[in-house]
């Protein structure tokens, strides 16, 4: 057999797929306690105007969410699409506390592409400003609140997709609750110069241990969430992939964002594939690029992720198949080495979100 | 016999023309927390270097050569029920298959053990 490395190139970092737990203690342990993530390789950014409504509406033209109605402190969840409404990357935005100003968090792999992107298309007076100078560690799961609150007791008081400064044993951080698990928890943006401080602080609490980049695949793909270069390209729509929550009302029938023409019209027609959550039947993963046929043997979609779901107890899929198979319940077959395994559309997510609402 | 080793992580034990194979320490130990195994049927005829079973790690597919040509007379069953017994047991209980050889001389190819941890440690 071949061996791979642990340590794993990932968007130009060197990062542990695992610790020495190994990965399914690491998800376990995420699920039951809290698991530490460094996620430093993400693109944090500030976007500033002269006033909130410059920066917001300019956002606005680059995403299909509402960005005019965050209150300050708030933070959605949206996508950059191309003018063809194909998705360049998913992102999170949050109305800076600082007037005029959004703090934007993208992915590793691109974000050189959507600074590119943003600096093209932001109208003069809106400055971006990539902020390097920042690390991002993320605590999450059910103990996550519990840990973090002996540090900084404010923290209990954020409310799920929001921020506040707070200081963290003397290290200023600015911390979400939000994540990437289905789990509540924190994403804690520190300086470089402090995070080793802060992660070195955060682990020294037993309820706390580090988790790599094998479990924070497994526990976001049984949360049912997107990841980019999987289940997102520049081929896929937000509507295709069952994203329509994350554009708010408003912006539906308003538009006015690059790529909204063919949003809109799929937000009216339907689409013709769709995301969908895949249970194989047996003990055998289907991994990204399985081929998914219906019981007659017609190509009907592909997997874009798939492994080994540990809270699950067995495997588990996302991909896209045609509209008309994608109900819950329909009996599918993934191409596994040659062979048809049976298995089904079920609804996501696998293991149900927990977030502190 | 002492067990042999090939440079793609299999072991092999033969007994009476039989070969008992597995995959190394080493090689469950980068592959991490072992979730499936796909074993050949039983009467496969298989050839040295080819691939013979599938190991799932949670992250990644791996395939399992036979270091030797023979038939598969065997297969272990257990890794079926229980495909993590290759993460607590590789070089003894968790054995995949037994082959019988076509080309005992296939054996004098492969290493002995410390050979092969040399080649795995450096």
């Amino acid at each position: 057999m071949k061996l791979g490395a642990r340590m794993v190139p990932f968007a130009g970092y060197d990062m542990p797929v695992q610790y020495p737990a190994g990965i399914i203690a690491e998800h376990n342990w995420t699920r039951q306690s809290a698991g530490l993530f460094d996620v430093s390789h993400m693109g944090q950014c500030l976007l500033e105007a002269a006033d909130f409504e410059t920066v917001a509406k300019a956002m606005e033209a680059l995403v299909p969410a509402d960005v005019l109605s965050l209150k300050p402190h708030q933070q959605r969840y949206s996508q950059f699409l191309n003018e063809q409404g194909g998705t360049l990357d998913d992102l999170m935005i949050t109305r800076h506390v600082k007037d005029g100003t959004l703090y934007v968090v993208v992915n590793a792999g691109r974000k050189e592409h959507d600074y590119g992107w943003m600096q093209q298309h932001l109208p003069a007076g809106v400055k971006l400003t990539r902020r390097d100078d920042l690390s991002l560690v993320a605590l999450q799961g059910p103990k996550a609140e519990e840990a973090l609150a002996k540090l900084a007791p404010a923290v209990k008081d954020i409310a799920f997709m929001h921020y506040a400064d707070v200081e963290i044993g003397g290290i200023k951080a600015q911390v979400s609750r939000s994540g990437y698990t289905g789990e509540d928890g924190f994403e804690i943006s520190v300086s470089n110069a402090d995070a080793p401080k802060l992660w070195d602080l955060l682990l020294s609490d037993p309820l706390v241990k580090p988790v790599g980049l094998g479990a924070r695949d497994s526990l976001r793909l049984e949360g049912g969430l997107c990841l980019y270069g999987h289940e997102l390209d520049e081929a896929i729509s937000p509507v295709e992939a069952d994203l329509v929550w994350s554009i708010q009302k408003r912006r539906r029938p308003e538009g006015g964002f690059i790529g909204a023409a063919r949003v809109q019209k799929e937000l009216t027609q339907g689409t013709a594939r769709k995301r969908v959550g895949i249970r194989p039947e047996g003990r055998a993963p289907a991994r990204d690029g399985t081929v998914v046929t219906d019981a007659s043997g017609r190509e009907i979609g592909k997997v874009t992720s798939g492994g080994f779901g540990p809270s699950v107890g067995g495997p588990v899929a996302m991909g896209y198949v045609d509209t008309a198979s994608a109900t819950p319940g329909t009996k599918i077959n993934l191409i596994v080495r040659g062979q048809p395994l049976p298995a089904e559309i079920v609804t996501l997510p696998f293991i149900p979100n927990r977030f502190k609402r | 016999m002492t067990a042999k080793y090939s440079k793609d992580h299999e072991w092999v034990i033969v007994d009476n023309g039989i070969a008992t194979i597995g995959i190394t320490n080493h090689a469950q130990e980068q592959l991490g927390d072992v979730v499936f195994i796909e074993l050949p049927a039983i009467g496969k005829k298989v050839a040295a270097h080819e691939q013979a079973a599938v190991v799932e790690s949670v992250k990644a597919a791996s395939e399992v050569y036979v270091p030797v040509s023979g038939e598969v007379v065997e297969v272990n069953k257990e890794l079926e029920g229980d495909p993590a017994l290759v993460n607590r047991d590789a070089e003894s209980g968790a054995w995949f298959m037994k082959v019988k050889l076509s080309n005992p001389a296939e054996l004098d190819e492969l290493m002995d053990k410390a050979a092969y941890d040399k080649l795995v440690n450096g």
